[in-house]
Formats: structure tokens, sequence, C-alpha cells
């Protein structure tokens, strides 16, 4: 049976790891290539690199800590954060990204998404979404709006109709993020994950307020989604992944049982 | 020595840093004189059939690749690599492959009903149900849990062929094994320990 999957999201930024990772007994939190062999060792079942370096002359970093995770991890890779040409997408994958996250690019020339799954297959193509509601969200009627950076600029586009034109457009994946939950801790928006998974046939990734165990529940069943990604719950150790997994397993989510570790074949 | 067959598609550096993991060297080339050296030879692959075989043809891979079956080296596909292993896919159009294997390459039906609801691509982590044990699949537990990205399916022809199937629904080979031919749907170079063990069992098959 094909389980749902928990997905760690690391913030990079000059080759380094962002946002107070805290792991005790790690050498070097900072170093997400160490903290993807973390993550590796607990069971994740893929991971997800989001580049925020914001110097045009440090962006090449990003390659350098994909190749170094590539010879250490042997699973799924997602890459996003300032994707904007094939060129860009092409050299991420060469150098060991399973998958790019594409965002702003999208919004500004939706051709690029069609471009970029012609060339390079759709199965490696996430369109990431950050959207708000914009509605009265206790109303029965609610809709979400899509924004780009970092939720600061609204684009006009539903985000229902967006998701469904990103993948006619090719697009493999949604990757959801709630821009009202996100850094909440209160739990993933239910109705707006629920909404975009019912409206496509891809994979949804929920994104954006998980902070305890029983919210990544809710986003599978109330949800719909397929993944979930988390970041904080994980970087400072609230849960590991091996007891989110447990913890799921017992509420009856179809999940991917402990791995034996790489360094064990 | 593994020759890691390289026709501009496909996450080449992923698999050669699986075998390397594990102590088995490798190359990702495309030259036929390398790829008669070498002892085994790995077919990889992402994306489209159709583009994937032009370029397999384009590069002047065709040949080198029937050699190779045919001098009884150890052969392994992967993913849009094990589809083109058979003789046509029906994605975007009708598209011939190799002929090495008897097949066809079929898209996942769409789910009939609202309740019974699953998304396309099959994405994620799915159990193996082993029928017949091939040689790399020594030491891997019956219902291991293996990496799949695929919208499209291969049906074997003979069912002799089938080495493991998964349900995703349909039940589909997700791997196949005819004499020197293993070919896998799943990414072994992305399933963690279980994927290594897969693709370190390749490199000792003799």
């Amino acid at each position: 049976m094909l389980t749902k999957r928990i997905i760690p999201c690391l913030d990079v930024k000059d080759g380094r790891v962002v946002k107070g990772v805290s792991f005790v007994n790690l050498r070097d939190a900072g170093d997400p290539v160490h903290v993807a062999q973390v993550y590796d060792g607990e069971g994740a079942d893929e991971l997800c690199f989001l580049d925020i370096t914001a110097s045009h002359e440090k962006r090449d970093t990003i390659l350098d800590v994909v190749v170094r995770t590539a010879e250490q991890v042997f699973m799924p890779l997602t890459v996003g954060g300032g994707i904007r040409t094939l060129e860009d997408i092409r050299r991420l994958l060469e150098a060991g990204a399973d998958k790019v996250s594409i965002n702003t690019a999208a919004v500004q020339e939706p051709a690029f998404v069609k471009a970029a799954a012609t060339r390079f297959g759709s199965q490696c193509i996430v369109v990431a979404i950050d959207a708000k509601c914009v509605s009265s969200c206790d109303g029965d009627v609610q809709e979400w709006e899509v924004f780009t950076h970092g939720g600061r600029n609204a684009t006009g586009l539903d985000a229902v109709c967006w998701a469904q034109r990103m993948m006619d457009f090719g697009a493999g994946e949604i990757l959801l993020t709630s821009m009202d939950q996100d850094g909440t801790k209160d739990g993933y928006d239910l109705p707006l994950t629920a909404a975009i998974s019912d409206a496509v046939t891809i994979p949804v990734i929920a994104s954006g307020g998980a902070g305890t165990l029983p919210h990544l529940y809710e986003a599978f069943t109330l949800g719909k989604a397929d993944a979930v990604l988390a970041a904080s719950i994980f970087h400072f150790q609230t849960y590991s992944i091996g007891q989110a997994k447990s913890f799921l397993s017992e509420q009856g989510i179809p999940m991917r049982p402990g791995t034996i570790p790489v360094s064990m074949v | 020595m593994i020759a890691i067959l390289d026709y501009g598609m496909g996450n080449l550096r992923s698999v050669q840093k699986g075998f390397e993991r594990i102590g088995h060297e490798a190359v990702v080339t495309r030259d036929p004189a390398a790829i008669d050296r070498a002892s085994h030879v790995v077919l990889p692959g992402v994306g489209a059939f159709g583009d994937c075989m032009a370029n397999v043809t384009r590069f002047g891979l065709v040949d080198p690749i029937h050699r190779a079956i045919q001098a009884g080296k150890p052969f392994l596909g992967i993913c849009v690599g094990f589809q083109l292993l058979f003789t046509e896919s029906e994605e975007f159009g009708s598209h011939k492959g190799l002929g090495l294997l008897p097949g066809k390459v079929k898209a996942i039906p769409l789910p009939k009903d609202v309740a019974a609801s699953y998304k396309i691509p099959h994405m994620g982590w799915n159990t193996i149900h082993i029928e017949k044990p091939a040689p790399p699949l020594q030491n891997i537990d019956p219902e291991s849990y293996v990496y799949f990205v695929h919208s499209y399916y291969v049906e074997p022809a003979a069912q002799e062929l089938v080495s493991t199937r998964t349900d995703y629904g349909v039940s589909f080979a997700s791997s196949v094994w005819k004499d020197n031919i293993f070919a896998t749907q799943f990414h072994p170079e992305k399933s963690q320990a279980v994927g290594l063990q897969v693709l370190k069992n390749f490199g000792e098959w003799q």
C-alpha cells in the first residue's frame, strides 16, 4: 500500500541551515548534510531544502550542498527557492536533486512550468503555492488567494484554480503552504488543503502550521493530503520522525515503518 | 566496472553515488567502447518514454545495449530505463521501445470512484511482493518498501517475467527478471537501505 509521506524541510542560506535547528549530539547542526543524515536515520520519507540565499554571488552554494547530500542520503530530495530558468533546474538535477519546487517564477510566467515539465518530466516539477484566506474564513464559502514573496505580494489568483492550472501545465505535485497558519504551530489549514487536494489528481503536500502530532494526522484525514512538510517540530526535536510515524500508524494512517540505516548495507 | 548509460535524461549522479556508496566502481558514459568493456550495464531514466527512446537512439546506444545483453552481462533497467526494454508504450501517442522483452507500457488507470480515490503519478513508498526472487533481490524482505514515481506501468506479455508486483490502482510488475536482465519500476537509488542492497546485489551478480 502506498504510504503517506513525512518530509522535513530545511531553510538553507549561503549553504548553511538557518531558522535554528537544535539537535543535541550533532557535531554541526548548521551543515544541511549532517541534518539530512539525521533525518535519514530517523526514517524521513523525503527531504526538502528551501534555498533562501539572497545574494546572487552565493547562489551556487546550494549546488554544493546538493552534491554532498546526494553522496550521503539515498532518498528523494526536493530543492526550492529562486528557481527561474531551465538552466537552474538542469544544474540542480545534475547535482543530485530529484525534484525542484517552483513558486514565484510560475506566477510570473506560467509557461515556464510547462516548458520545465516537457523538458525534465512532470515527476520532478513541484509547484509551490503560498495561499492566504481572502474570504470570511468562518463563512460557508472559503476562498484563498495565491501570494508570492513570502506572503507579501498578492497575485489576484484563486489558489484552487491556480493549482488546477499548474496541474494542466504539467506539475507533478503541489506543495501547498498556508500563509495564515505558517509559523503558528496551530495546525495546517485543513479546508484549504482539502479544497486543493479535491481539485487536483496529483499529490498534494500540506505545509505551514504543524505543532503537534495530531496536526499531522488531521492533514492526512480532514486535509486529504498525500504528504506533510514540517520544519520546527522536527528541527527542535519536539518530536522525532519515528515518534510521528508511530503515532500516525497507530491512528491508522499508512506509514512506512522505520528503516535500517544506510550505513548497515 | 559498472557502466551507467548517459543519454541526457535521468538522475545519473544518484545512481552512481549509490553504487559508490556500497563499494562498486561505476562510470557514467555514452562511449560504446567503455560500455563494451564494462562488466555490468545500467539503463536509468526519468522523463517521457518517447523522449528517452529518441535520446537512446540519437546517442547511438541501441547497439551497445543489445551487445551487452547478448554478451550475458548483468543488465539493470530503472524506471523509464525499465520501460524502454519492452515492445512499445502508449505514453503521449505510440512509441516503439527496445523490444528486448515482450510487453506494453500503459497508463495507470484513473480511479473509478471517489471513495477509492488515489493520485497520479504514483509517487512515494509502496511495498513489493516478491513472486520470483531474482538474484538482485537477495536479502530483501518480501514486503519491503521502495520508492516509486511514475504514471505508466509495464504489462509484460509473459507472466514468468514478473519478479515483484506492487498494487496501485492495478497490480503491476514492479520488477522483472529474465536471464541477465533485471529491471525495476522503482528507484533503488532512492530507496535508502533496501535500494542500496539491491544495487549491491546487482554489482555482485555474475
